[in-house]
């Protein structure tokens, strides 16, 4: 028999914050409590398996009326994929005018996230 | 220009553009007066997700949310200016209010029937939390720090200490990390952390940034630049001990320490202040003391969530169309609303029963399984919890409001 380990997370989907507990035996998820609703039992899965994140930062514009144009990636992202998108966007630069909802950039890092900008510029 | 207008909307965020909205929609013409170069006030510089929520069942960031506000405004033509400042509000008669409002080109005089009063609020600054020094370069307030960073593409520092462990703080740390700085610590007064525990969870341990609760910065010490901060440990009522002195380096302070009410331009008119929200008093149409000068959004109280601030507009203006179709509110027979036990604070203050209204309330204190109570309408509402970082939002029926002679009270009782 494999070993039996407890998880203690706080749910972040919503302002309630639920603690949710996942107990696995080796690599097996076998048990989930603590949830409020089923989106707390899908977080903590996903947590456990492969944390993900939306990104979100500003990209440098060219012509616009704010040096920056504010973007966000469309879906969340594996949680350490994080510092190399950063790193990623830090390069990026567009021309303006930028509108919201247009993508800034494709497929970022093969994650199949677009990022997308979130203001005018 | 016109030289008179039904209503003068003085702030460009949320709570004003919302106000602003609806009052066009109402038939009143409308010119709105915002300070900076831009529409859309705070929500304009928060890159990350957690708005409207409620409003348009979606959650999206501060950026999207008040684009989808601007288009709105846009698309029903209201006159505004940007870079336009207004300096007073002078009550001029029961019907008339003059405002003086600097733009790029001089100084105006305008009459309004009515104002809508939605310029937002104004961070603490140091001097206001106790923290003494040098007066160096690199201590910036969250808003100022979020500006740089997210409007203007500057980053505010390289090594950070954040005052502050509300949302805003919370969320200003995850914002430095990703953009390449490094946050030293978070530093909360309290022995809980003020903001969601779902913030401390993905803006603090997502990075492994250290929180410092019970702990207060006393010092910031530098030449020229912040160079260290010293933060020093807090006993139960909060006073620093001697001998916990702790010193952190870094470049840069960014404080968070809480936002009040900017009333700066309605106080001279003689609104009736509020001690507990340090907000305007008002009644369930959001009209102040002033007859005519409407509130709404953080120069009302302070709110968590930009869906209410909207809200509050929308009721505002609605306030409004009622004064200028009747020359004034009728006289109505109004209700105080009482602070009962653990309610710190609650807005409006007076209530009519002409209109179903809604309460916003804080909490003093934390506290699980109560019920909220209203005992002279016989109204009670379970509550899983209550926690002073989350709004209470409770809608009264005007039927439930007419059950109540002078007074009603709002209390938090525990489940036996
Ligand atoms: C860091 C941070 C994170 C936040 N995160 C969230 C979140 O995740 N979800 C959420 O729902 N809410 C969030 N909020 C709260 C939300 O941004 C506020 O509740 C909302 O912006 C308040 O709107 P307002 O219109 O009352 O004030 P503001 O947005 O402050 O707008 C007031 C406007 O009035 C203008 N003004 C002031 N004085 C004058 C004058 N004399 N003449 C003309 N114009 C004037 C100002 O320039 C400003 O544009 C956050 C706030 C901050 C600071
Ligand atoms: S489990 Fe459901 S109710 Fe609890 S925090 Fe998560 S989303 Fe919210």
């Amino acid at each position: 028999m494999s070993e039996i380990k407890k998880f203690r997370l706080t749910c972040i989907v919503c302002p309630l914050g639920c603690t949710v507990e996942v107990t696995m035996e080796g690599d097996r998820i076998t048990g989930v409590e603590g949830f409020t609703c089923p989106r707390g039992k899908d977080y903590a899965i996903q947590e456990i398996r492969e944390p993900k994140r939306i990104v979100m930062s500003v990209v440098k514009v060219r012509g616009g009326r704010f040096p920056t144009v504010a973007v966000k990636s469309d879906r969340p992202v594996p949680k350490e994929l994080i510092p190399a998108i950063m790193k990623k966007l830090a390069e990026v630069e567009v021309e303006a005018p930028v509108s919201v909802g247009q993508v800034i950039v494709e497929n970022v890092l093969g994650t199949g996230a677009n990022i997308v900008a979130t203001r005018e510029a | 220009m016109r030289s008179e207008y039904d209503v003068i909307v003085i702030g460009g965020g949320p709570a004003g553009l919302a106000a602003a909205i609806k009052a066009k929609e109402l038939g009143l013409n409308v010119l709105l007066i915002e300070n900076r170069e831009f529409l859309g006030g705070i929500p304009l510089q928060c890159v990350h997700p957690g708005f409207g929520i409620h409003y348009f069942k979606e959650d999206l960031t501060g950026t999207e949310f008040i684009h989808r506000i601007i288009e709105r405004f846009r698309a029903l033509d209201v006159e505004y200016y940007t870079n336009a400042h207004v300096l007073e509000v002078v009550p001029y008669s029961y019907r008339h209010k003059i405002l003086r409002i600097v733009t790029e080109e001089g100084l105006f005089e305008v009459a309004a029937r009515t104002v809508v009063y939605a310029a937002g609020a104004r961070e603490r600054h140091m001097f206001e939390i106790g923290i003494t020094g040098h007066r160096v370069a690199g201590i910036y307030t969250a808003g100022e720090a979020q500006t740089m960073m997210d409007i203007y593409g500057v980053m505010p520092g390289k090594e950070i200490v954040i005052v502050g462990s509300g949302d805003v703080g919370l969320i200003m740390a995850r914002r430095f990390t990703l953009e390449g700085a490094k946050v030293k610590a978070v530093i909360e007064l309290m022995p809980y952390p003020g903001g969601l525990t779902r913030n401390v969870v993905q803006c603090l341990e997502d990075f492994g940034i250290p929180l410092y609760l019970s702990h207060a910065v006393t010092r910031v010490e530098g030449k020229k630049r912040v160079e260290r901060v010293i933060v020093t440990k807090v006993d139960e009522k909060l006073r620093p001990i001697p001998g916990t002195e702790e010193s952190i380096e870094c470049d840069t302070v960014v404080l968070a320490a809480g936002l009040v009410p900017y009333l700066k331009v309605i106080e001279k008119a003689g609104v009736e202040i509020d001690p507990a929200t340090r907000g305007p008093v008002v009644n369930s149409y959001l009209e102040t003391s002033v007859p005519g000068i409407f509130v709404a959004g953080n120069a009302l109280v302070i709110n968590d969530l930009v869906d209410y601030v909207v809200e509050q507009g929308e009721e505002a203006a609605m306030g409004a169309y009622e004064f200028v179709k009747n020359g004034g509110l009728p006289a109505l027979k109004w209700r105080k609303l009482v602070k009962g036990r653990n309610i710190r604070l609650a807005v409006p203050h007076y209530l009519a029963d002409t209109k179903d209204v809604t309460i916003y309330a804080r909490v003093g204190e934390p506290e699980e399984n109560v019920r909220l109570r209203f005992p002279e309408i016989g109204k009670e509402i379970r509550l899983p919890f209550v926690r002073p970082s989350e709004m209470i939002r409770v809608k009264l029926k005007k039927e439930e409001i007419a059950r109540a002679k002078d007074r009603i009270t709002m209390e938090v009782v525990r489940d036996e």
